[in-house]
């Protein structure tokens, strides 16, 4: 999925994350900043870079500010963030896993 | 005709040592003279008061925290003394909040060298776990914290004591005035020990002030200052009443869980602490107990409106009361007869001759976090930063027939239940039952306990489900990493260490 404008997913609320995500002609660059970046920022990283895969994004930059969201908000917020940026509208289910 | 005796030969015999009569006034200091004026213990400022005790560099200064997040008088004093130059004193609250974050940079300047509270919170306590000071904290419960004193480790040199309304001579109370605290529980303790006590208050008003919270056989000088505190105040953070649905939660389970646990009879006492879950517990206790037909003999605290709510309607007779947690509990010790204000020596110290929560049957409190041996902490967060308070925890776990720990499983995404707490403050072995919002486990060290929950068709599973739970929802969290330095020592209310405190790596 190629990113083709800049797009915003999620909030600052406690247990959620805010991810904004740009197009760029570079390789993928990703900053996270997290609440519980000590405890779990691998795992957040782990699951940004999964997800990104799913999808096909290659190129872009994805920056991420985490209240300490699980893995299940952060995938939903990020396949928001991404498919806004993409401009698609039609899930492909199997991508989002 | 006394005049005309002979003074030496009134003392007749074996009267070596003794000294002859010379009159009314010859030795006691107040009767006659400048220093019979009844205004004498009143100075014109902070300042003066300093002075007149005699602080030296290198002594101990304490407070009380009763206006918790409001307190106006520890930033205050500090700033004074550090103004005045002096340098290396001992800090020995009996505790510390966020609000007192300005005290940060008398500690960079050695003012402040040596630091003894229940707990610490925000940016203080992100700076000590950063390791701000060279010596290493005492984290004391409140309990634990007269007995230190008793013991002469925490000597009080002075003590400045904030007060809404104070009488000239130094009577005073957390109930008249315009900004009341409430029970002055803490500052009783100082009053009774400190060499020197300095009042501050918002207003000077009639001798006798009474009731005479703080008397005036302990008090040296009274000083009028602007404010003393924020009323308002002393319910946010750690002690505000909550709203929030998953906490209500987890309320409600834990009234089913005193309902059944074998201790819910006519003439019980209980006690609830501070949290969003543990305060609202006494919210739900109103219908069990009316169901049931029995009353609570008394409660104690920590007391909170929910509490003062079940003691107007008769369902709690007596409200004994450390620290008054908002303005219905202050107002209530203002007016019934039956709540009664002790100081933490009469509540908690292990060495008294009666601590109030030896007689106690069950005690709700909160936990950052709980391990797989029900090793609580109440101090450090999951990141290892001190953003907490000792308190009367390990105190009333200790002396409580049931100790109840309430939270929720996870807070964001950091789980509440461990396998090993960062910091032990309150040992497993004291601590009886757990409640979350996934279900309730019993410690395997009260098997009568579970017995009685799993007969009542609680859900009650084993801790290390719950830790798997937990897990599961989360991801394992990675090891925090600190660094060698301590700083910080967790002392046990006996007065052992029962833990350290590490600076947190970079």
């Amino acid at each position: 999925m190629e990113l083709k404008q800049e797009a915003l997913a999620g909030t600052l609320e406690s247990s959620d994350l805010f991810i904004r995500v740009s197009p760029s002609e570079d390789p993928l660059e990703i900053a996270i900043e997290s609440e519980v970046i000590h405890q779990f920022g691998e795992q957040i990283r782990a699951t940004v870079e999964e997800v990104l895969a799913h999808l096909g994004v290659t190129r872009g930059v994805i920056v991420i500010q985490d209240k300490g969201a699980l893995d299940c908000t952060i995938r939903a917020r990020l396949q928001a963030a991404v498919m806004r940026a993409a401009g698609e509208t039609k899930m492909d289910w199997e991508a989002l896993k | 005709m006394a005049s005309k005796r002979n003074p030496m030969a009134a003392l007749g015999e074996h009267a070596e040592g003794l000294e002859p009569f010379a009159g009314f006034n010859a030795k006691a200091p107040f009767i006659t003279g400048p220093k019979a004026d009844g205004d004498r213990k009143i100075v014109e400022s902070v300042e003066e008061a300093v002075r007149r005790v005699g602080l030296k560099d290198g002594m101990t200064i304490s407070f009380h925290h009763a206006f918790r997040e409001g307190d106006k008088v520890i930033n205050l004093v500090v700033e004074t003394l550090a103004r005045m130059g002096f340098k290396d004193l001992t800090l020995a609250p009996s505790s510390l909040l966020g609000a007192n974050a300005a005290i940060i940079p008398h500690i960079e300047s050695g003012v402040i060298t040596k630091l003894y509270t229940s707990g610490l919170r925000g940016k203080l306590g992100e700076a000590i776990s950063n390791g701000l000071m060279d010596t290493p904290v005492t984290f004391h419960s409140h309990g634990g914290r007269v007995a230190l004193i008793d013991k002469g480790e925490i000597k009080i040199d002075v003590a400045f004591l904030g007060v809404s309304a104070c009488d000239p001579f130094g009577n005073a109370n957390g109930t008249s005035g315009r900004s009341w605290c409430g029970s002055l529980g803490y500052a009783m303790v100082d009053a009774m020990h400190a060499d020197k006590v300095v009042m501050l208050t918002e207003e000077v008003v009639p001798f006798p002030n009474t009731p005479a919270s703080i008397r005036q056989d302990q008090v040296d000088w009274v000083v009028q200052v602007e404010e003393v505190g924020d009323p308002a105040k002393i319910s946010v953070g750690a002690a505000r009443a909550t709203t929030n649905p998953r906490e209500l939660l987890i309320a409600r389970l834990c009234a089913e869980v005193m309902e059944h646990a074998g201790y819910f009879e006519d003439g019980f006492s209980m006690q609830t602490g501070t949290g969003g879950s543990s305060t609202a517990t006494s919210r739900f206790l109103e219908r069990r107990m009316r169901e049931k037909g029995i009353k609570a003999a008394w409660a104690l605290g920590g007391q909170t409106g929910g509490m003062v709510d079940l003691h107007q309607k008769g369902l709690i007779d007596t409200l004994i009361d450390t620290q008054s947690f908002d303005a219905v509990a202050a107002r209530s010790l203002a007016e019934s007869p039956k709540h009664m204000e002790i100081s933490t020596h009469f509540y908690a110290n292990p060495f008294s001759k009666g601590a109030v929560v030896d007689r106690l049957d069950m005690v709700i409190l909160s936990a950052l976090e709980i391990d797989l041996d029900f090793n609580v902490n109440v101090l450090t967060g999951s990141d290892g930063v001190v953003r907490g308070a000792v308190g009367g925890h390990a105190d009333t776990a200790a002396g409580a027939n049931l100790s109840i720990v309430v939270g929720p499983l996870l807070r964001t995404r950091i789980p509440t239940v461990v396998e090993s707490v960062t910091t032990r403050v309150t040992p497993g072995e004291t601590v009886g039952v757990l409640v979350t919002d996934h279900g309730i486990a019993v410690n395997p060290n009260r098997p009568d306990v579970a017995e009685r929950l799993k007969a009542a068709n609680l859900p009650v599973v084993p801790i290390e489900d719950l830790y798997r739970k937990a897990i599961a929802i989360s991801g394992k969290p990675e090891p925090l990493h600190f660094l060698d330095k301590v700083v910080g020592h967790v002392r046990y209310r006996d007065g052992s260490v029962i833990d350290t405190v590490r600076q947190i790596a970079p």
